[in-house]
């Protein structure tokens, strides 16, 4: 549905370094994920997909048409949510709905279906404007405004970036509804947590893809052996960690610490230095209610481990 | 424990909207104080009441020993603040940023140097003195601004989602600085929409339709719910949220 | 079709939901007729000027010799005949006619008097009291010289006459001006603004990924502010009526046709500040800076053309201000028909052609 080959886009003329190389393919109904923080070059990706710029180097096809040449088929078989909050502020919900149909030649009508769960949730407040409304609002009423025309795919550009948490699994769990339709979306998000609610995901840093794979296959990569330790006292414990001899990596991971150890999945470890050494080593600087396990690790952590190699 | 803030019933009205209704809670001194709460709920409105922008229409506060009505001047003077969008001037240098936050806060100007070297070899920026804060990464943008926002050592430093997309190593680093900074006394006060750093706080605050619903340790209210995690916790609550978001 | 329609509905909506900007829009109009109502002193050199001696005697020819040996004017002669005058006053070729009558000396040897005709081009009021007041001061000093060299008391009176604008008032000059300030500034200014908003709102993007056509984007933008503007033109024509007493004398569908087609050219440069701008600070900026400065400066209302250096005076041909500043100056206050405006007419639709398409080759299809 989507290609991608050996994309290189530069800003200003060539000074600043947006994508290199990046190539990838999205397959026909699939819910793809773009992870990674501001500045890795998802919008950059986004918008020469939506033929809003032009690629330095590479090509790209959406839906079969080339994004330079077909650029007008492609504008009109796509639903696009910019990252910027992007409607009309001093018009309703209700006329700003209306206006992007008419925009893309269809009603409200026409395609009330497809968005009815979740135009349904903000109809309530159709007369209100669309400066007034919270962000979880915004987000839906701009979801609902990339749909109306039936888009066979839909990119999504941080659909839930500085959403709460309560309105992001609602998101997710529209997404995974349009999907069901038969739709090809494309999503980006700086939230490693909703890398799995992704049939694929890329993880891209500084404009290069890092892995691309099933959250299940990029997590089955992760090359060592990875432990939770807890205590009471996680910020001390971080620090004694970190001190310790045999400590490759060090993380909080919420109430836990996330630790690798040097020597990695082959259990060679230095005598007194691998796992096996850190409660002692804990118990002796004043740590008694530490706790250990091995965990599997998660997308995050995946993440972390390929921004280290 | 010291306090630093102390609030008793403190309340925000627009119209007949209530913003914020009879938010009592304490802080104390060196303590990491998460404040978190779903869209809309009424963080804004709080959080400006208690930088002393905004005046609340009923009920006390103290921030760092002073009024809420009277001595909000005070208050401005020592407290920090760091938002993720509009902290620093992308068109100013490192050290002019430095300079010119710590001269709002009416340092004098050796203070200031001595500070401004300080600062630039914490954050081992020394050579970028001289470059322009939109050539730096986001992640040490952000930790620049964080610096930036307790330069004249306040009492109490409120943090609004200052993690916004920012990678997951660099966001850990930023939270070894908060970390830094609490163990000096400063009082952090953060709002976040990652919940895993709702985990890093001592206490956290969930508000839900201008109230706060839950006010534990992160255990505590995980062991109250019976939940997993904070996330977990977090969604059932704010989900009974009736409000219009 | 539809899409047209409703992208231009929508534009009316923005512009009516932001109260301030509609009041600004028109209440500037009315500031501007206020703040220009007031006249202010320029010199003057070089004036075209008719002389026509019907009497032709050895006076006379001191006399004109005198006034051509000041270097304030410019001196034409070949016009003889009325007609052949009023004709030269409506196309603007001469400010003043100086008339000398028949039997000028005699009149003035024999009964010691004789009457100088002098009539004015009034319908820029400063220019004309200036010349005059040249004109009559050399007069003046002629007088005095009569008197030392004759026997008996000599003396010229020169009659005037001021054509156009008999109280020598400032509005009429000022009124054409301000409707060529204020559609300038509203149609250019707003039209900028109003693209380069969706720029920085983001819509921009969505827009440019639908199917919707460019022009659609740009035809959209510009209907609110064509109206605005002709809703402004009525307001400044009937205040100009009612409190300055300033009809329009000619045809009032001339008046209106050349104004649409001012603010067409206006709003095509509003177009092309708008493709380049990025922020609706900047576009403001552009607009203020590029069009306000030049057209109070080089539109000839506040200072006279003439008067200006040669860079100065070419420059001020590209100001389509300045040609709409004339056909408003000949068609409201003098009267004429389509017949004296033609060339300037021409000249700013050629401009508006020339603008639009360049806008249109540059709109982007694309983000940068």
């Amino acid at each position: 549905m989507i290609t991608i080959d050996k994309l290189t886009k530069t800003y200003n003329k060539g000074q600043v370094l947006a994508i290199k190389d990046v190539s990838l393919e999205v397959k026909r109904g699939e819910l793809f994920g773009l992870i990674g923080p501001d500045g890795a070059g998802k919008t950059t990706i986004f918008r020469i997909l939506t033929t809003l710029l032009l690629a330095d180097k590479g090509t790209a096809t959406v839906n079969g048409c080339d994004v330079v040449k077909d650029y007008v088929k492609i504008r009109n078989n796509v639903g696009y949510m910019p990252g910027r909050f992007s409607l009309y502020q001093d018009l309703t919900i209700e006329e700003n709905l209306n206006f992007f149909a008419t925009v893309f030649g269809t009603s409200i009508r026409e395609n009330y279906d497809l968005i009815k769960d979740i135009y349904i949730q903000i109809e309530p407040f159709k007369d209100r404007r669309a400066g007034k409304l919270s962000g979880g609002m915004k987000q839906k009423l701009a979801l609902c405004c990339a749909l109306i025309h039936k888009p066979a795919v839909l990119f999504l550009d941080e659909p839930t970036t500085g959403v709460d948490v309560v309105s992001r699994k609602e998101f997710w769990e529209m997404l995974a509804r349009l999907k069901a339709e038969g739709i090809t979306i494309m999503v980006s998000t700086p939230y490693m947590d909703e890398a799995n609610r992704c049939d694929r995901i890329a993880l891209i840093q500084k404009g290069q893809i890092l892995s691309v794979d099933t959250p299940a296959g990029i997590v089955g990569q992760f090359p060592v052996d990875l432990y939770a330790v807890h205590s009471a006292n996680t910020h001390k414990l971080l620090r004694e960690v970190r001190n310790y001899p045999g400590t490759d990596s060090c993380f909080a991971f919420g109430d836990a610490l996330h630790v690798t150890f040097k020597g990695g999945a082959a259990g060679a470890h230095e005598a007194g230095a691998g796992p096996a050494g850190l409660t002692n080593y804990l118990r002796e600087r004043g740590l008694a209610d530490v706790g250990m396990e091995k965990i599997p690790p998660g997308v995050e952590d995946c993440f972390i481990q390929l921004l280290k190699s | 424990m010291e306090t630093v803030i102390t609030t008793d019933k403190l309340t925000k009205r627009f119209g007949s909207f209530v913003a914020a209704s009879e938010l009592s809670f304490e802080v104390h001194r060196g303590e990491i104080f998460g404040f978190l709460g779903a869209n809309g709920a009424g963080k804004t409105t709080a959080m400006r009441m208690l930088c002393g922008l905004l005046t609340p229409s009923s009920g006390k506060a103290r921030i760092a020993g002073f009024d809420i009505y009277h001595e909000t001047e005070k208050i401005k003077r020592n407290i920090g603040y760091m938002s993720q969008k509009f902290s620093l001037y992308d068109d100013l240098t490192v050290s002019e940023n430095i300079r010119f936050y710590a001269g709002i806060y009416g340092m004098s100007i050796p203070a200031i140097k001595q500070k401004t070297k300080e600062l630039l070899e914490e954050l081992q920026l020394v050579n970028e003195a001289k470059t322009l804060v939109r050539e730096l990464p986001l992640g040490w943008k952000q930790k620049l601004a964080f610096s930036v926002s307790i330069v004249h050592d306040p009492e109490i430093v409120f943090l609004d989602e200052p993690t916004g997309g920012v990678d997951p190593v660099t966001r850990r680093q930023f939270w070894d600085l908060i970390y830094a900074a609490a163990d000096k006394g400063v009082t952090i006060f953060v709002t976040t929409h990652y919940m895993d750093e709702a985990e890093y706080c001592n206490r956290v605050s969930i508000m839900v339709d201008g109230v706060i619903a839950a006010l534990d340790s992160p255990a505590g209210l995980k062991h109250q719910y019976g939940n997993q995690s904070m996330e977990d916790v977090f969604y059932e609550l704010a989900r009974k949220a009736k409000r219009g978001e | 079709m539809r899409q047209l329609l409703i992208f231009i509905r929508k534009e009316f909506l923005h512009v009516f939901r932001d109260r301030k900007t509609l009041l600004m829009l028109f209440g500037l109009p009315i500031a501007q007729i206020v703040l220009f109502g007031f006249a202010l002193s320029n010199e003057i050199k070089d004036s075209r000027i008719a002389l026509v001696d019907y009497s032709k005697d050895a006076v006379t020819a001191k006399l004109i010799g005198k006034i051509e040996a000041s270097h304030y004017f410019d001196i034409q002669r070949t016009l003889a005949s009325g007609e052949q005058l009023n004709a030269a006053f409506k196309r603007g070729d001469i400010k003043m006619a100086v008339i000398f009558p028949q039997n000028f000396g005699d009149d003035l040897i024999h009964t010691g008097k004789a009457t100088l005709q002098v009539v004015a081009d009034a319908s820029d009021p400063n220019q004309a009291t200036t010349i005059t007041n040249y004109l009559e001061s050399i007069v003046t000093d002629f007088n005095g010289e009569l008197a030392q060299d004759a026997q008996q008391p000599m003396q010229i009176l020169p009659q005037m006459q001021m054509l156009y604008n008999p109280e020598l008032r400032g509005a009429p000059n000022f009124v054409p001006g301000v409707m060529a300030l204020v559609l300038m500034l509203v149609c250019t200014m707003m039209t900028s603004v109003a693209i380069v908003r969706e720029k920085e709102l983001g819509t921009m993007e969505i827009l440019l990924v639908s199917p919707f056509k460019p022009i659609y984007i740009v035809i959209a933008k510009l209907a609110p502010n064509l109206l605005i503007s002709i809703v402004n033109l009525f307001i400044i024509l009937v205040l100009s009526d009612i409190f300055l007493d300033l009809p329009v004398k000619g045809s009032m569908l001339l008046l209106l046709f050349c104004s649409i087609l001012f603010i067409m050219t206006s709003l095509s440069i509003g177009l092309l500040l708008s493709i380049n701008a990025k922020t609706q600070q900047a576009a403001m900026m552009g607009s203020l800076m590029g069009m306000m400065l030049p057209t109070m400066l080089l539109t000839g209302f506040l200072f006279p053309i003439e008067n200006m250096p040669l860079f100065l005076r070419v420059l001020s041909n590209l100001v389509p201000s300045r040609w709409y500043f004339i056909i408003v100056k000949r068609v409201m206050l003098k009267g004429l028909g389509f017949g004296a405006v033609w060339k300037e007419t021409s000249i700013l639709a050629g401009m508006t052609l020339f603008l639009f398409a360049i806008s249109l080759r540059n709109f982007k299809i694309r983000l940068q």
